[in-house]
Formats: C-alpha cells, sequence, structure tokens
C-alpha cells in the first residue's frame, strides 16, 4: 500500500487511531489526569473532523471492497460533525460522578461505531458493507444500556441488541438471494447482472427491510420509541441523528447504485411506507408526554420526509437528502442539547416539566423553539431549505399527491411541536425549573447547533457543493 | 443596498436593537423610531417611483435586484415593485406605525411582543417586494408563525385555541400553496429551457392547461384561506378576537392582503386561463364570504367578533373582485385592499383603547360613550362610515369601484353574484350603525363610565394617522389609481390575451 492508499482511507484509520490513543490513555494515565480524558478526546476528535475536510484523493481499494468518492467525504464529514456536537455535548454528563469510571468506554465504544459507519458508506461490496453495518450497531447496544443500573436502560440495551440481529438476519437472508442469482457482492458487478427475476425482487424487499429497521421505517420502527426514551440523553441524540444518517447515507448510495434496475419496484414500496412513516410518526408523537419519546417519533416523521428525497432517484434527489441530514444533525441535536441540559440540571424530562421555562431560562427555551421550528420547516431557520429541497426532488419526478401528503403531514408535526412552545411560553407553571448556568461544554454544542441551523439554511453554497458530488438519474 | 431590500433589513436592525436594549421603556421607543423610517422610507418609495414613471420608465418591475441563491432549483434572491406592491408596502408601513403606537402601553414581555410583532412585519414587508415565488412562500411563511406567540401569549379569551387554530389554518394553506408553487416551477420552461421561480420570467410562458387546472385551484385556495375565503374562514374571527390589539391590525390590516395579493400576482396572473374556466367555483365561495360575513357581523355582541366578520365580508370581496379579472374590478380590488387594511386597524385600534378603559367588548354592557370619551367615539364612527361605504371616505370609492367593474360582465351569472354581493353594502349598514347606536349614542350603560378619560397622545396618533389616510384615499382616489394603474396593465394583457368574452 503506498501513501495515497491510507489517505484514501483517511476517514476511517484517523478515528481507529483515536480510539486506540484514549484506550492507551485509560490504561496508562494515572487517576488525577484520567479527569481529564474527556477533554483529550475531543481535541482529538475535532482534529479530526477538522483533517477531514482537507482535499483528499478518492479512488477503490481492496479490489474494489472499498470505495471512496467526492460524495462519500462529504457523508463521512458530516456524520464527524454530528458525531463531534453528540461529543462535546455528553460532557456534562460524563462528568457525574456515577459516569466517572467509564469515561474512556464511553469514547471508544462511540469512535468504534464511527469507524463502522465509515466503512459502510465506503463500502464497494455487501460484505464490506455488511461488516461496517454490524461495527456500527453492536457498541451502540452497549452504549444504549450505559445506565446499567437503570432497568429502562438496560431494556434498550437488550431491545437494541435483538432488533439489529434480527435485522441483520434479514438483511443477510435477502444479501444471500442476491448473491445466488448475481454471483457477486460487488456493487457494480450486481447491478450489472440484475436481470429482475422474482428471486432478485425478493431479495432486494428483504435487503430493504433489514435497512429499513435502522432507518425506523414503518412498520419497522416498533424498538425505536422504547430505545430511545431507555437510554441516556447522548446516546439518543446519537442514534436518532448519527446512527440515522449513516443508515440513510448507504441506503440512498445502494439503491441508486447496485437496484437502480429495479427503480419501478422500490418506487412503490418507498411511496407506501413513506406515507406511512410520516403519518403514523406524527399522530403518535402527539401524544407522547416524555421528551425523548416525544422526539423519537419525530425522528421517525422525519424518515418518512428524507424517503421524499430517495424516492425520485435523481440527483437532486440525493443532493436534498444529503442536506437535509445536515440540517437535521444541527436541529435535533439543537433540540437534543437543550434536553439534556435540562435533564442534566434537574433530570425532568416530561413537557409538562417544560412549563414556563420561559420565564426562568429564556435562551434555552429559545433555542428550543429555533430547533423545533427547523425540524418543522418553518422559515427562515435551515429546517425550511432542508424540507423545501426534499419536495422540490420528489415533486421533479411528478409524485406531486406524495409532495402533498408530506406537506400536510408537516402541518400535524408543526402541531405538537407548537405544544412544546407552548408548555414553555404560555403555560403557567407553579414549580418551573430552576434558575440555572449551563457549563461550557454544553453551550459550546448548542452555539454550534444554533450556528448550523442559521447559517445551512442562507449558504446555498453548501447545497451546491453537496449537488457537484451527487449523482442519480 | 437597494431600497427595496431595506424594507427587510430596517425591521431587521429594529428588532436587534430591541434585543439590545436595557429599559423596558426603550423597548417601545426603539420600535417606534424603527418603524417610523420605515414610514418615511416608504414615503420615499412612492415618490421615487412616481417620478421614475414621470420619467417614462415603463418596466414592469422597477427598482428590481436580483441575487442567485441556490443555483440548482434557480431559486433567486429578486426583488421589484410595481405600482401595486409600492400601494401594498405603504399600507403595511402605515399600519405597523399605528400598530407599534397602539400598544403602547403593552407591559407583559413587552421586548418578546415587539420583537415578535416586527418580526410579523418583516415577513410582510418581505412578501411584497418578491418576485421570486421561492422568496415569496419564505416571507408569507415567516408572518404567519410569530402570530402563534402572539395571540398566544399575550391575547385574551380562548387564546391557545384561537392561536392553534388560526396558525394550522394558515400554515395549512401554505401547504396547498407550496405544491401550487412547485407544480408552478416544474412547468415554467414548456419548451425545454431553465426551469424558474421569477414571477415575471414565467408570466411569459403560458403553462400547460392541464397543469393549470391542477395547480390553480391550489394557489388560489393557499392565498385564499389567508384572504377569509368560505368556507376556510373560521380562523379569522376566532383569531382577530383573541389577539392583542397590535395584531388584531396588522392582521386584519395586512396579513389578510397577503392572500388577496398572492391570489391576484400568482394564481390570477400566472395561471389565466385555468382561472377563467374554474372562476365560476370560486365566485360563488366569494360571493357566499361576502354575505356570509355581513350576516355573521350582524348577529355578534362581541365588538371584536363584529369587525373580524365585517373583514370576512370585506376581504371576501377583494377575491370576489379579483376574479372578475378586468381592469375596473381588480383596480377596485386593490382600492379595497388598502382601504379595508387602514379602515379595519383603526377599527380594532380603537377597539382596543375601548376596552383598555371599560374592560369590556361586549356592545350591550356598554353605551352612551359619545358623552364620556368624545374623541374616541367620533374616530369609532368615522371608521363605521368608512366601512359601510360612505361617499368621501375610501370604503365608497373601492366598493363602487368593484361593483362597477363587476357589472361590466353582460351574462346572467355575473350579475346575479353582483347583486348578491352588493346587498353586503345595506347589511354593513345595518351592523355598523347598529353598533354605533348601542355603543356611543344611547343612555350610560354603566356609572362607572362616567369618569373615562379621553385618548391619550400615543393613542391619538395611532388613531389619527389612519383616519388622515383613510379620508386621503377618499376624497383623492385618483392618486392611489394612478399609482396602480400603469402596473394593472401588463397583468390586464396576460389575463385578457385569450378573452373569450
Amino acid at each position: 500500500m503506498s501513501l495515497d492508499n491510507f489517505l484514501i482511507m483517511r476517514h476511517e484509520l484517523l478515528l481507529t487511531v483515536a480510539a486506540l490513543l484514549v484506550l492507551i490513555a485509560e490504561i496508562s494515565w494515572n487517576p488525577e489526569k484520567k479527569r481529564s480524558i474527556s477533554q483529550f478526546a475531543i481535541i482529538l476528535f475535532s482534529l479530526i473532523t477538522v483533517i477531514g475536510f482537507f482535499p483528499s484523493p478518492t479512488g477503490s481499494l481492496f479490489g474494489g471492497m472499498y470505495e471512496s468518492t467526492g460524495i462519500r467525504l462529504i457523508m463521512k464529514n458530516i456524520l464527524n460533525v454530528g458525531a463531534l456536537i453528540v461529543l462535546i455535548q455528553s460532557v456534562t454528563w460524563l462528568n457525574k460522578e456515577e459516569n466517572h469510571d467509564k469515561t474512556s468506554e464511553y469514547f471508544i465504544l462511540l469512535i468504534s461505531t464511527l469507524v463502522g459507519m465509515n466503512f459502510m458508506i465506503s463500502s464497494g461490496h455487501f460484505l464490506m458493507f455488511y461488516l461496517g453495518l454490524e461495527l456500527a450497531t453492536i457498541p451502540i447496544a452497549a452504549l444504549a444500556a450505559f445506565d446499567r443500573y437503570n432497568n429502562k436502560s438496560a431494556e434498550a440495551g437488550i431491545k437494541l441488541i435483538l432488533i439489529s440481529a434480527l435485522s441483520s438476519g434479514i438483511l443477510l437472508y435477502g444479501l444471500s438471494m442476491i448473491y445466488g442469482t448475481t454471483g457477486s457482492f460487488y456493487f457494480s458487478e450486481v447491478a450489472n447482472r440484475f436481470e429482475i427475476s422474482n428471486l432478485q425482487v425478493l431479495g432486494f424487499i428483504f435487503f430493504f427491510a433489514g435497512m429499513a429497521f435502522k432507518i425506523s421505517i414503518v412498520p419497522f420502527h416498533l424498538w425505536t420509541a422504547d430505545v430511545y426514551e431507555g437510554s441516556p440523553v447522548s446516546i439518543t441524540a446519537y442514534l436518532s441523528v448519527i446512527s440515522k444518517g449513516a443508515a440513510v447515507f448507504i441506503f440512498i448510495i445502494v439503491l441508486f447504485t447496485v437496484f437502480p434496475v429495479l427503480i419501478k419496484t422500490w418506487q412503490k414500496v418507498i411511496y407506501v411506507t413513506a406515507v406511512l412513516t410520516m403519518t403514523i410518526g406524527n399522530l403518535f408523537a402527539i401524544r407522547q408526554q416524555n421528551l425523548k419519546r416525544f422526539l423519537a417519533f419525530s425522528s421517525i416523521s422525519q424518515a418518512g420526509y428524507i424517503l421524499l428525497g430517495v424516492i425520485g432517484g435523481n440527483q437532486t434527489g440525493m443532493a436534498s437528502v444529503v442536506y437535509y441530514i445536515l440540517v437535521y444533525i444541527f436541529s435535533n441535536l439543537g433540540a437534543f442539547g437543550v434536553v439534556a441540559a435540562i435533564s442534566n440540571a434537574s433530570g425532568k424530562e416530561n413537557i409538562d416539566d417544560y412549563n414556563g421555562l420561559y420565564m426562568t431560562n429564556p435562551r434555552l427555551s429559545l433555542v428550543m423553539t429555533l430547533a423545533l421550528f427547523s425540524l418543522a420547516g418553518i422559515p427562515p431557520v435551515a429546517g425550511f431549505f432542508g424540507k423545501f429541497f426534499l419536495f422540490t426532488a420528489a415533486a421533479e419526478k411528478g409524485f406531486y399527491l406524495l409532495v402533498l401528503i408530506a406537506v400536510l403531514n408537516t402541518i400535524i408535526s408543526l402541531y405538537y411541536y407548537l405544544l412544546v412552545v407552548k408548555a414553555m411560553f404560555i403555560n403557567k407553571n407553579e414549580t418551573p425549573v430552576g434558575k440555572f448556568r449551563s457549563d461550557f461544554p454544553t453551550l459550546l454544542a448548542i452555539g454550534i447547533c444554533v450556528a448550523g441551523i442559521f447559517f445551512t439554511g442562507f449558504a446555498g453554497i453548501i447545497f451546491e457543493i453537496i449537488k457537484d458530488f451527487s449523482f442519480g438519474a | 443596498m437597494d431600497i427595496l431590500t431595506l424594507f427587510v433589513v430596517i425591521p431587521v436592525l429594529t428588532m436587534t436593537g430591541i434585543v439590545l436594549t436595557k429599559e423596558m421603556r426603550n423597548v417601545r421607543i426603539t420600535a417606534a423610531i424603527g418603524m417610523g423610517i420605515q414610514l418615511l422610507l416608504s414615503a420615499v418609495l412612492i415618490y421615487l417611483y412616481i417620478s421614475a414613471r414621470h420619467a417614462g420608465n415603463t418596466a414592469e418591475m422597477l427598482f428590481v435586484k436580483d441575487i442567485v441563491w441556490f443555483k440548482t432549483f434557480n431559486i433567486h434572491y429578486a426583488v421589484g415593485a410595481d405600482g401595486i406592491s409600492v400601494a401594498m408596502i405603504a399600507l403595511a408601513s402605515i399600519v405597523v406605525f399605528a400598530g407599534i403606537f397602539a400598544s403602547w402601553e403593552m407591559e407583559f414581555l413587552t421586548k418578546e411582543f415587539f420583537i415578535s410583532l416586527i418580526l410579523l412585519a418583516t415577513g410582510v414587508f418581505g412578501f411584497f417586494i418578491s418576485i421570486d415565488l421561492f422568496t415569496m412562500f419564505l416571507f408569507y411563511e415567516l408572518a404567519v408563525i410569530p402570530m402563534y406567540l402572539l395571540i398566544g401569549i399575550w391575547g385574551s379569551g380562548p387564546k391557545e385555541y384561537s392561536a392553534m387554530k388560526l396558525t394550522l389554518m394558515l400554515m395549512g394553506a401554505s401547504a396547498l400553496l407550496l405544491v401550487g408553487i412547485l407544480g408552478i416551477y416544474f412547468n415554467s420552461a414548456p419548451d425545454g429551457g431553465p426551469l424558474t421561480f421569477n414571477i415575471l420570467e414565467i408570466s411569459k410562458i403560458t403553462i400547460p392547461l392541464s397543469s393549470q387546472y391542477l395547480f390553480f385551484p391550489l394557489t388560489f385556495v393557499g392565498f385564499g384561506v389567508l384572504g377569509a375565503l368560505f368556507p376556510f374562514h373560521t380562523w379569522s374571527p376566532d383569531g382577530h378576537s383573541s389577539a392583542p390589539t397590535a395584531v388584531s391590525m396588522l392582521h386584519a390590516g395586512v396579513l389578510m392582503k397577503l392572500g388577496g395579493y398572492g391570489a391576484f400576482r400568482v394564481a390570477i396572473f400566472l395561471m389565466p386561463e385555468a382561472a377563467r374556466e374554474l372562476s365560476w367555483i370560486f365566485i360563488i365561495l366569494t360571493s357566499i364570504s361576502v354575505v356570509y360575513g355581513a350576516f355573521g357581523a350582524i348577529v355578534q355582541k362581541d365588538l371584536k367578533y363584529i369587525n373580524a366578520y365585517s373583514s370576512v365580508s370585506h376581504c371576501g370581496l377583494v377575491l370576489f373582485a379579483i376574479l372578475m379579472m378586468n381592469k375596473t374590478a381588480l383596480t377596485g380590488a386593490i382600492i379595497q385592499m388598502i382601504s379595508h387594511g387602514l379602515m379595519t386597524a383603526l377599527f380594532f385600534a380603537l377597539i382596543g383603547m375601548l376596552y383598555g378603559r371599560t374592560h369590556t367588548r361586549m356592545i350591550n354592557e356598554m353605551g352612551g360613550l359619545m358623552k364620556m370619551i368624545p374623541f374616541l367615539s367620533v374616530c369609532y364612527v368615522i371608521a363605521g362610515l368608512a366601512s359601510l361605504g360612505l361617499p368621501g371616505l375610501s370604503g365608497f370609492v373601492a366598493e363602487v369601484t368593484i361593483f362597477v367593474g363587476a357589472f361590466q360582465h353582460p351574462d346572467l351569472f355575473h350579475r346575479i353574484v353582483t347583486i348578491v354581493a352588493v346587498t353586503s353594502i345595506v347589511i354593513t349598514a345595518v351592523y355598523i350603525l347598529r353598533v354605533i347606536a348601542i355603543l356611543l349614542l344611547g343612555p350610560t350603560a354603566n356609572e362607572h363610565y362616567e369618569h373615562l378619560a379621553d385618548a391619550k397622545w400615543y393613542e391619538k396618533v395611532s388613531a389619527v394617522t389612519l383616519i388622515s389616510f383613510v379620508a386621503l384615499i377618499g376624497l383623492a382616489p385618483f392618486w392611489l389609481s394612478s399609482v396602480i394603474g400603469v402596473s394593472l396593465q401588463p397583468i390586464i394583457n396576460k389575463i385578457l390575451a385569450f378573452n373569450p368574452f
């Protein structure tokens, strides 16, 4: 391997090194020094994030099993930025007494899932894809059960690992059919040898179902709410944004590169699931009291909107999906940042507890409002642009009815987002969440999100860059 | 920076200024200064516009500025103004200015109130200057969303219900609108050129008829909801009556005009063929709005409800006139928008002032106010007379023009609906005079009212500003019609291109 080959795999290698460095620090540092392990990990990670943005050679490695292209690099960078925000957000929580002895595990596990996601996104071969997928899921189950003495957290971990095993099984079954009919696992070869036999369509459906579990598309969403509720807030944030984003990225790449022949089939499948996902996610979100469950259902409906960018199979569709994930990272992490801050300060996680929040903590309430408006797609924040482009991409291929259903769904979502806004601004409360000052990491994480929510929308250049690297019909 | 962008920049600067002020008292002064500058700026704009026209500039839109925003979708930040938007901008700045003074005594969360109010104004101004459908849609939603907080926090009565109903119905309308806009966009280049969101460019081509039939109703209803089109008007009475004074003024005075303006600038202008074919459905609906709104106002006892239903009736008349699609009626529609905007803002301002004194809005609990608070009472009478279309005030000019325009259609259907709509004038007179009789004249209903204080200086500023413009339009309508007349011509030409009448 020449130096170029290392550069092509830059993201994965650097992250692996970072995980190992944290591990070494955990083993060799004395207890006093270990207190600063989270600073060390975050500085390391921000360096990697910055390095990721430098221009890099593209190409394929290992005989085509690993592929690096412009759009995949952008996807990895987006995930890095999101993961960085999650890491910064979790510092306050990690500093708590009960989490002290497992701080480094947190970073190692989280970074290794990210390595898995990066390998998955860069895969040019179904085995590589599967390996990355597993590496990306199994450590998360450990993270979900991080609060191990909390029953709900333990339950979340078990649920997540069982569901992952099940969905991986389904996915592998589908892949085996594809392998059996085409004789190859390479993306390019499978695409060439596809002849739309029934077995291949069945294989695709199984593949789709497996992915649908990861993205939590209805009717494969049932694990989402419980796992989100049980996990610690930072892990919920990570699951709902980074994990989901990575799955969407590889899903759209595989659809566009491996299954373009099947477009008529997957358009029907996606049409139905998109409508179901949006509607059911939204209707269930209305009834939720716990904010983590609330955001879980809201993130299910967001997955439904994302499918609108996938359905057309077009270049603008891919661009708007990638762009929307970026916007979604900032918006959802902004909301989770506030939830985490309040949960850390007062232990409260219900919507009713937020009554009268504006009177005691005006800034956090404003950030929450901005984030929710961005999720709902209200101008001038970034979510509006993201949604508009997704809908435009679907309308470009003539799916006007689907767009109408989606926009009407955003009205339902606006209703329940406004319920939270109403709780914060309008409702009165005898015992509101007390006034508190957040520490620096929380403020930094929220600050990045707010900047992202404002900036990504207005900056047309970001979308143009993503679009230049996207592909599709 | 061009003059039109300033209309968005100044509110943003004002909001920044309000955020930075420390003392609560300075908040309202900052707001008043900011919106005062805005008012002056709109006077400058009118002057510049008229002098440009006199200098022989016959371009469809003046002060055009075009910046590429999202290249992929050919989305531009494009602004421009013709006589109609200039008139609407002037209306908006007058009402916002008066609204600031009408909420001078706002004490609860003052800063937040004025920021939300000016944010709403930003959306309104942005909407009127846009000539790009995307920018227009963006500003439309920007204008709607602060309403939720404004009504929900500072409102009265069932405010949470009203706020949610209003927001969801208006956002629902924008859902239809979004699909309509996307439909227009993807049909904006039937010959295979680059797609565009620019209204002027789209107006040069003919959108395929089959698409027009699909997207005209979506767009028209989308804007119509904001213009209180029956049966989608139900947000209006609840919303207006729960909203605080300045918000009712702004909402009935300006925001509802976004509906009329949009219906005409986007739906009718870009898809005239479908508009002509389908107009009968909407003409029937708007006639119902006109008459039903007026009847609704008769049976209400709450002053704000009366005025809200009256707004449904008057705004229905705007949409009615737009659907007549000839020059006279369209001129009438625009004058009616301006006239109703000023008049209803005056009404709501006065109702707010009365409520601040009597703490009730029920007409049967008040009476004989003319003796106690003559200034406010006289203002109320003037507003009422303008509303029922007394010659010399703005309402008369508008309504006469509309009905003359509507009667130019010789066929039976148009005649009948026009006659039906004309009856609203009589009904309007009934409810206006009834209120004036009970509220202002009649015997004193409550002895506590004997010592009410008349208008304070800031209330007078608010009322006099609005009344002077109502009278100005009524006495010298030619100013207004000359500003809008030139700009209507290209629109009329486009609409009548294949006129079957």
